[in-house]
């Protein structure tokens, strides 16, 4: 329990609620309700049944026979990319639905960078029959045009952000400024391990079936839930907390965080946020993030729209400052490359985020026969045009 | 005794205009300060910008922004707030966000605020329980007041608290919304503003957010003892000549 939150919504120095006054009600409302509504039987019951029935869990470990060969270790991916909609989004978009339902929601908000956890967020209210609202940079707009129709497709209003950067982070704020106007009947689903507590813990929860599954299918397969490494890419970090989640407390696994570097760390152009950003507030909770001296939040920049985002989860600030977690960074470059590879040796198109967490193997030294685990959070179809631009395809 | 206290003794009807510092240009702070006093203003609210003010409608959003552009920090603010006190004799407040307070460190922060001789602080993201574990101390040791915001979905417990936790007054907001939002006096802001008033509250209550004129300051004004504008005053300074402009803002709501 020393990396899980405390009774005050902390880790550490990290997380809190610094939400203004007009977000209170919905907040507390969370709060002292999630875990009593998660642990319900009833819940939990949907809650696997539509995991197994319409995300399609568990999703499979498998042991890369190639890579294993190339990297001298034996080397897992858990196949998030093979979920329903493409990615491990959906894992928290199912849980937080049934929370909503709980709690007497009738409509749902949520704010999308590739439009990953837009279109997750949108399946589950076509699921459910609940009114769908969804904000999107519009710079994410334009580049990420398929996901937009699908979000359309699946009866969503995707409505531009228009302020600041016009991506990930000014989507989140207007999704904020739509909660605030909408106090009663509105259930915002944040997608990642970000906000104000309990949004971190129970997103967390919500993904922490990646590390559960991962554990039995260790077991056995290996004779052993104890792998050496588990590696995650991370931008708000997700799917990396998902995947740390229940090896947080065996210390003897080190967990790898693998942030974007973009065009490089001291580029300019960067998303690493624990190389290049400072504690601080933002969205709701205190964190680390790239800001200004004057904090002002700075602008991140990365080729794959899931981790560009200027901070990280409260969580992840913790297990970085702690050094329970090592957190490195792989540039666009390297992301690209390392999508190729895995495409060509394992037959697996991966998504540009995961791509940067598979990046990291190039990095790291084995002595042979260790067991290592990469998250694999999401299938590459969405980066399509990016990979044919950057490979002359 | 504190400003901002003497003026709710003395005064009713209290007007208090925000806006934002370095807009419409980077110097205007201490000019548009001078120029309210002289209008007529009560209580100035001066904000500090923000990258991502996640409370402000797209007017204070856009001034923010327009702001950072021209080069505004906390440093740059406070540098002109060395001129606050030379003519500005009535209550100032800044009002801004959490994240810059603590990069610039909140003991910096408060005694800053104490040099230049502001009154007290709004902070919207600074929730009361962070408040009282990391700012109070501070904050009182400087005489700074911090103002709480109040909406009507706040529960009466916790106004009771807020009000223990208050030296100056509380800020009514009028509706759950972001800045800029026409205020609409339904039957259910009455009763709201009706079930606030019959609390008997310890410190007097500004109401803030949707008004924008004489009427609505007025309706404002019967349940309060007084109101806050901002996003009209920003709309109204943003072009023209700068005196002009405030003192023709100020004309409708002090003839």
């Amino acid at each position: 329990m020393k990396y899980k939150v405390n009774e005050k919504g902390y880790y550490g120095d990290f997380g809190g609620a610094y939400i203004p006054e007009m977000l209170y009600p919905n907040v507390e409302e969370l709060r002292q309700n999630y875990l009593k509504i998660i642990a319900d039987p009833e819940f939990q019951k949907e809650f696997h049944q539509l995991l197994k029935d319409y995300v399609g869990r568990p999703s499979p470990l498998y042991l890369a026979k190639r890579y294993s060969e190339k990297y001298g270790a034996n080397i897992f991916l858990k196949r998030e990319d093979l979920n329903h909609t493409g990615a491990h989004k959906i894992n928290n978009t199912i849980g937080q639905i049934l929370l909503a339902e709980k709690l007497g929601k009738k409509r749902i908000i949520a704010e999308t960078g590739a439009g990953q956890h837009g279109v997750a967020t949108a399946t589950v209210c076509a699921l459910r029959n609940l009114e769908c609202v969804i904000y999107m940079g519009e710079v994410d707009i334009e580049r990420q045009a398929p996901n937009v129709a699908r979000m359309k497709m699946l009866g969503a209003k995707v409505v531009p952000a228009s302020s600041g950067s016009k991506t990930l982070k000014d989507a989140t704020n207007e999704a904020m400024r739509d909660w605030i106007n909408n106090p009663v009947d509105t259930h915002y689903i944040i997608g990642s391990v970000v906000g104000p507590h309990p949004y971190p813990d129970m997103v967390a929860i919500f993904q922490s079936i990646i590390s559960e599954e991962t554990k039995k299918q260790l077991l056995e397969q290996t004779g052993s839930d104890q792998p050496d490494y588990v590696l995650a890419c991370v931008g708000g970090g997700s799917n990396a907390m998902g995947m740390f989640y229940h090896f947080m407390d065996d210390e003897n696994v080190k967990l790898i965080a693998v942030e974007a570097a973009g065009k490089g760390v001291s580029s300019g152009f960067s998303a690493a946020t624990t190389y290049l950003g400072k504690e601080g507030v933002l969205h709701g909770s205190r964190s680390i993030l790239m800001q200004t001296e004057d904090g002002q939040v700075v602008e991140p920049h990365s080729v794959s729209a899931g981790l560009d985002y200027p901070g990280i989860g409260p969580q992840h600030a913790h297990l970085f400052k702690t050094g329970r977690g090592q957190y490195v960074s792989i540039t666009d470059d390297e992301s690209l490359e390392a999508g190729l590879l895995c495409t060509k040796l394992e037959g697996i198109i991966p998504a540009i985020e995961s791509a940067h967490a598979l990046a990291y193997l190039e990095k790291m030294e084995f002595k042979g026969g260790e067991n290592v685990v990469v998250c694999l959070s999401g299938r590459g179809d969405k980066d399509l045009d990016t990979y044919i631009k950057y490979f002359n395809l | 005794m504190n400003r901002i206290k003497k003026l709710f003794q003395e005064k009713k009807n209290i007007l208090s205009i925000y806006y934002t510092a370095g807009y419409p240009n980077l110097g205007d702070t201490i000019q548009i300060a001078e120029a309210l006093q002289k209008s007529g203003a009560d209580i100035l609210e001066i904000g500090f910008p923000y990258s991502d003010p996640v409370a402000d409608g797209p007017v204070i959003q856009a001034s923010s922004k327009q702001s950072l552009d021209q080069g505004m920090t906390l440093k740059v603010l406070f540098e002109q707030l060395k001129d606050l006190r030379k003519n500005v004799t009535i209550p100032v407040l800044l009002m801004g966000y959490v994240n810059p307070v603590l990069q610039f460190g909140v003991e910096n922060f408060c005694k800053a605020c104490a040099e230049v001789g502001v009154d007290g602080c709004i902070v919207p993201d600074l929730p009361m329980a962070e408040y009282e574990e990391f700012y109070q101390e501070c904050f009182e040791k400087h005489n700074l007041s911090n103002v709480f915001l109040i909406t009507p979905q706040t529960a009466e417990e916790r106004i009771h608290k807020i009000d223990g936790l208050t030296n100056s007054f509380i800020y009514l907001l009028s509706s759950s919304a972001t800045t800029g939002k026409n205020l609409e006096v339904g039957d259910t802001t009455e009763a709201y503003f009706g079930r606030i008033k019959a609390m008997n509250l310890k410190n007097p209550t500004m109401i803030g957010f949707g008004i924008s004129d004489k009427q609505t300051f007025d309706k404002a004004c019967s349940y309060a003892n007084g109101a806050i504008i901002g996003t009209a005053f920003v709309k109204a300074i943003a072009e023209g000549n700068l005196e002009e402009s405030v003192s023709n803002f100020m004309r409708k709501f002090r003839d």
